[in-house]
């Protein structure tokens, strides 16, 4: 068998039992990407020589007999909004453009523990703001299911690596549905942990009280077994939980009696593709005739997600992304057309409405003029403006007061629910092109995502079925905090009752 | 409670309120592991929290949390039982962040007050304070003129350094009270262990704000409009620039008569060498800092069981020492004063040579006038004084003694700490002995003989003139009590007849 | 809500964006809409609500003051657009303090 074709549970045994070595399953997958990434740009750096080295290691150790870790030999692509030592972290922006981080993040210094082989950094909306992966300094990335459509975002790259099988897993981040939303356009399985579970330590910040890193692969099982690795308290992270944490894998397998999921009649709005809406329907059928039983429930305040989300996020990062600024990393404008004094003499190719009042303001605005893509300059705009004096108490503080309205939603539907499912997009994955023309109608395709985020719970999505077009749908589960383990086991058992998770697209064979 | 200082001569009321940075006495950083150790090269002293590369993240440094709780308390503040932390972003490229993690509408600590008073009764002054809180410091940008560059050199070894930020009220009523506040402020602190609060290693600062209130003749009260002095960089300075700028804002009001209110508040740095403040640079906007809760931190929430910890671990603070200080060793307020003010180690060694010695009042003279002079001479510090209590003491005990008188004990105590011998060395090696009733009577017979003058003076009723002999007595033997010599001297002329 | 375009360029200088006029233009009418858009919000009394910063009920983590290994020179200084071995290079400061 292909190692393309199995899942990262099959491929970490076959390793382990010797079937297979890391190398060749490396080369297989690096071979993959090699063929296919020219069409995808999922891709934004592709470290054979690192990979097969650390193969290669990890080889010789089995040869040895020495102890590997749980993921030894199993290639993983990383989003480039994760610091990674050895390769250049750029999210995805110009700003960024050759960093080179001194450091690893937590999840990716937990993955080398654990043997896993990091194949590269994958291309994503620019610092995580976007829902298509068009907002890519790099080039958009393409939806493996037909090329001329989007992926969704911001994890666009992750979430096409794992459908178009160049990586078995991917790891992706999600703050308002960037993990969840293009694994329901690409047909794979994502899963946003709750808020605090894997740290966010080395993880490019855009909106801290709402990032979260997460797995990505063809199926629950696989997200689990990565999971395990990535979870757990980081003493040098603040915000991390200190709640133990459980074997995942080991948890899977439990019926689904007596289990009740709910179900959000306010999600079924006009915008609700119908091909969608019957996916999700059918995905419900599912789990009913599994022995879960569907409640109908109310998430009052689900319409003010999208616009809470749109102050809190924008607000949070305005600050985050103040460090880059040219001074001390990332790109600066090169000195030169002077400031004030000179530019009174008034030859301003590009007509700069802007006088700056010393060269180093004039060094700050241009380098991050130059830096930044246009999506990125209005979220920071809007976040500044909306944090200004005078503007505070109307749109930040007025957020957060709804912020706690939204998660006394969840505590709430929780009282009577185990789980809430519904759709994880309005639409299948749209065409490239089709909603750059206006940022609130990309804003909006975060509809059913972020209050996930604003609660600070978790959620998963995954495919639940196809449109006549052949583009994947994706079903949404939400749980409590640290319900990991029933959103994993819930999605399991439906992916072993259904084979939507297993479909590839024939695009790219 | 409140002693003003006595009535000047100036036509106005100098009011002044302080902010103080003090930075805490901790091993590592606010938020990192780097260590704080004054003096490194440049940029030794980062990761990549204190530099803010992307994707990194603070975590409160408990020892720093714990310092400014004792800070706050000896400083009678209010504790809050819940704080956060804020962000004040605003751009400088000592900055790396953009934003610096401080404390704004929570702050850990509130409405507390640190009286001073001045040891000769001059004046003292009970100065409210606003708030202390906790904030992390930016690093050091230098720019080096006479290099001719068009360059800013910024090292980031100080950004992320835990700073105290203490905001008094505008209670100070001279630049004198100022300076002496300041310095017991800074005496508090060090006897806390909180800080060192050494200016010139940047580990306190200070800027003050100043009006004049100037009473009118129909009754009312001009005010004039507050000026920040910065660049102050000794309390002196502070004493120096708050003396210069009440002067500089009276005349400017006798001219142009500008109010409080009128004109937004003005900075002004103080230069040191030209004895003046300069107005600074008018920024076109007034900053914007958008403060709003770090998401990066949790709030902290503070016990009434912790707040008592801390309060019993503390220690008597200088004011509560001066007392006790004076009670328990019969000493003068002036007295205790002055030794309270050269810090606990300084009182140790004084109570350990009290203790031994059996009484305080010699043991501070022989600190005072002795070791402190000693100290200051050499700029060292008690612990590293060669002279232990245990030494001194003896020294001590053997003038009460009457081995030998003061004058002799000095010369010991200097050749001690010449030679670094023992105090039984020198003594021996000086000739030192005790002078036998017998010897002394000997030698001041001697003395009579050759001084017949003296003698027919003491004769007459001039008792006095024996003192005149003293010196002569000492120059035949110098381990002679200069009293006993005197008292002999007279003894033996009263029985001669 | 259509914001005013002067006030628009002042949150550009205070967010250190240089903005051409036509940027300028187009930024106006977008966050004009945006803001519009998330006004929703004043639909919503909250008057009785408590502002929700962090998701989480975590409090009190702290580190221990004990000394970590810092970034040698070299390291902190590899990506500096400008530096001269000790020190990142900034265009002059002169005069100037940043903060108030």
């Amino acid at each position: 068998m292909q190692p393309a074709e199995l899942s990262a549970v099959e491929i970490v045994a076959a390793i382990r039992q010797g079937d297979m070595t890391a190398v060749q399953c490396t080369e297989a997958f690096l071979d993959r990407m090699a063929r296919l990434d020219g069409s995808i740009n999922a891709f934004l750096k592709i470290d054979r020589e690192g990979a097969l080295a650390t193969a290669a290691a990890i080889d010789a150790r089995r040869k040895a007999g020495k102890p590997l870790g749980p993921l030894a030999g199993l290639p993983v692509a990383v989003k480039d909004a994760l610091c990674t030592r050895d390769l250049p972290t750029t999210c995805a922006s110009k700003m960024l453009a050759g960093f080179r981080p001194p450091y690893d993040a937590d999840t990716v210094a937990r993955l080398r523990a654990a043997d896993a082989v990091i194949v590269g950094k994958t291309n994503m909306d620019e610092f995580a703001m976007g829902g298509s992966n068009e907002n890519s300094a790099f080039g958009p990335v393409k939806n493996p299911w037909d090329l001329a459509r989007a992926p969704g975002g911001s994890s666009g790259g992750s979430a096409a690596c794992v459908a178009a099988d160049m990586a078995p897993v991917a790891i992706g981040s999600d703050t308002g549905g960037s993990i969840r939303q293009p694994a329901g356009l690409c047909g794979i399985t994502g899963l946003k942990p709750t808020y605090g579970r894997v740290s966010r330590r080395g993880l490019v910040a855009f909106a801290s009280s709402l990032d979260q890193i997460g797995p990505m692969a063809r199926s629950a099982a696989d997200c689990a077994l990565v999971l395990e690795t990535i979870a757990g308290h980081d003493p040098l992270d603040s915000t991390s939980l200190t709640a133990d944490v459980p074997r995942y894998t080991d948890l899977l397998e439990q019926p689904l009696t007596g289990l009740k999921i709910g179900r959000v009649p306010e999600h079924y709005a006009e915008g609700l593709d119908p091909e969608v809406r019957k996916g999700v329907d059918e995905a419900f059928a599912v789990f009913e005739a599994a022995g879960a039983t569907i409640h109908d429930i109310e998430l009052p305040h689900a319409k003010y997600g999208v616009p809470t989300y749109y102050l809190i996020a924008p607000c949070e990062a305005s600050s985050n992304l103040a460090r880059y600024d040219g001074a001390h990393y990332g790109h600066r404008a090169e000195p030169g057309r002077g400031h004030r004094a000179e530019s009174a003499k008034g030859d301003q190719a590009g007509g700069e409405s802007q006088q700056f009042d010393s060269p180093l303001v004039e060094m700050y605005c241009r380098s991050r003029g130059e830096g930044f893509g246009q999506e990125v300059k209005r979220r920071i705009m809007l976040g500044t403006y909306a944090l200004s004096a005078g503007y505070y108490d109307a749109y930040y503080a007025k957020a957060l007061k709804v912020r706690r309205l939204i998660r006394q939603d969840y505590l709430d539907a929780f009282e009577k629910v185990d789980l809430i499912g519904g759709p994880v997009s309005a639409t299948p994955a749209f065409k490239l092109g089709e909603k750059t023309g206006d940022p609130l109608a990309m804003y909006l395709v975060d509809l059913y995502t972020v209050a996930t985020n604003l609660a600070g719970v978790g959620g998963i999505s995954f495919p639940c079925g196809f449109t006549k077009g052949g583009l994947p749908v994706g079903f949404q589960l939400q749980g409590p905090a640290l319900a990991e383990p029933l959103l994993l086991r819930a999605t399991d058992r439906f992916q072993r009752l259904t084979d939507w998770h297993l479909r590839r697209p024939k695009q790219i064979a | 409670m409140t002693k003003p200082a006595a009535p000047t001569s100036e036509p106005y009321t100098t009011v002044i309120g302080l902010e103080v940075h003090v930075q805490l006495q901790t091993k590592t950083k606010l938020f990192c592991g780097c260590s704080t150790a004054f003096g490194a090269p440049p940029n030794t002293q980062v990761c990549p929290v204190c530099l803010g590369l992307p994707g990194s993240l603070p975590v409160m440094n408990r020892e720093a949390f714990a310092l400014a709780i004792k800070a706050a308390l000896a400083l009678n503040c209010r504790i809050a039982s819940f704080t956060k932390w804020d962000r004040k972003n605003y751009f400088y490229p000592d900055l790396p962040k953009g934003y610096q993690i401080s404390q704004f509408d929570l702050p850990f600590s509130s409405d507390g007050w640190l009286e001073v008073v001045d040891p000769k009764g001059a004046f003292s002054r009970k100065v409210g304070i606003i708030r202390v809180h906790l904030e992390e410091d930016a690093g050091k940008s230098m720019h080096d003129e006479a290099a001719g560059t068009a360059d800013t050199r910024i090292d980031l070894n100080r950004a992320g350094t835990p700073l105290c930020e203490i905001v008094s009220q505008p209670d100070l009523r001279s630049p004198q009270e100022a300076r002496a506040w300041l310095n017991e402020l800074k005496l508090l602190l060090v006897y806390l262990g909180v800080s060192d609060c050494n200016m010139q290693e940047g580990s306190l600062r200070v800027d003050a704000n100043v009006n004049l209130h100037i009473p009118r003749p129909d009754g009312s009260v001009a005010k004039t409009p507050i000026v920040e002095i910065k660049n102050m960089n000794s309390f002196r300075s502070v004493e120096r620039a708050l003396t210069y700028e009440a002067a500089r804002q009276y005349d400017e009001w006798q001219a142009t008569g500008a109010e409080l209110g009128k004109t937004p508040k003005q900075t002004r740095g103080w230069d040191d060498p030209a004895g003046v403040t300069r107005a600074q640079r008018h920024k076109e906007e007034s900053s914007d800092y958008r403060y709003f809760p770090d998401p990066d931190l949790v709030p902290v929430t503070v016990s009434e069981q912790q707040i008592a910890a801390v309060k019993a671990s503390m220690g008597e603070p200088p004011t509560v020492l001066r007392t006790s200080l004076a009670g328990t060793w019969k000493i003068s307020a002036y007295d205790a004063d002055v030794l309270v003010n050269q810090g606990r180690e300084l009182v140790a060694y004084f109570e350990d040579v009290a203790t031994r010695v059996g009484e305080g009042k010699v043991a501070s003279n022989w600190l005072q006038q002795d070791v402190l002079r000693t100290l200051n001479e050499r700029g060292e510090t008690i612990d590293a004084f060669p002279i232990r209590p245990e030494a001194l003491a003896d020294l001590i005990g053997r003038v009460q003694k009457g081995d030998f008188d003061t004058s002799r004990g000095r010369e010991i105590f200097a050749e001690v700490l010449a030679s670094g011998r023992t105090v039984d060395d020198v003594v021996a090696s000086l000739g030192i002995a005790a002078v036998g009733d017998d010897e002394l009577i000997a030698l001041c017979r001697e003395l009579l003989a050759a001084n017949p003058k003296i003698v027919a003076d003491v004769q007459g009723g001039k008792e006095q003139a024996a003192a005149g002999l003293i010196g002569q007595a000492k120059k035949k033997n110098p381990n002679v009590n200069p009293a006993k010599v005197r008292q002999t001297c007279v003894d033996l002329i009263k029985a001669m007849d | 809500m259509t914001l005013a375009r002067k006030d628009v360029a002042k949150v550009a200088m205070l967010a250190r964006l240089a903005l051409s006029d036509a940027e300028l233009d187009t930024m106006t009418n977008e966050l004009s809409n945006i803001v519009g858009f998330v006004s929703l919000l004043e639909e919503l009394d909250t008057s009785a609500v408590a502002p929700l910063a962090h998701p989480l009920d975590t409090q009190n983590a702290f580190r221990d003051d004990v000394p970590a290994a810092s970034l040698t020179t070299a390291e902190a200084l590899q990506s500096a657009p400008r530096h001269d071995g000790e020190c990142f290079l900034v265009p002059a400061v002169l005069g100037e303090s940043g903060a108030a």
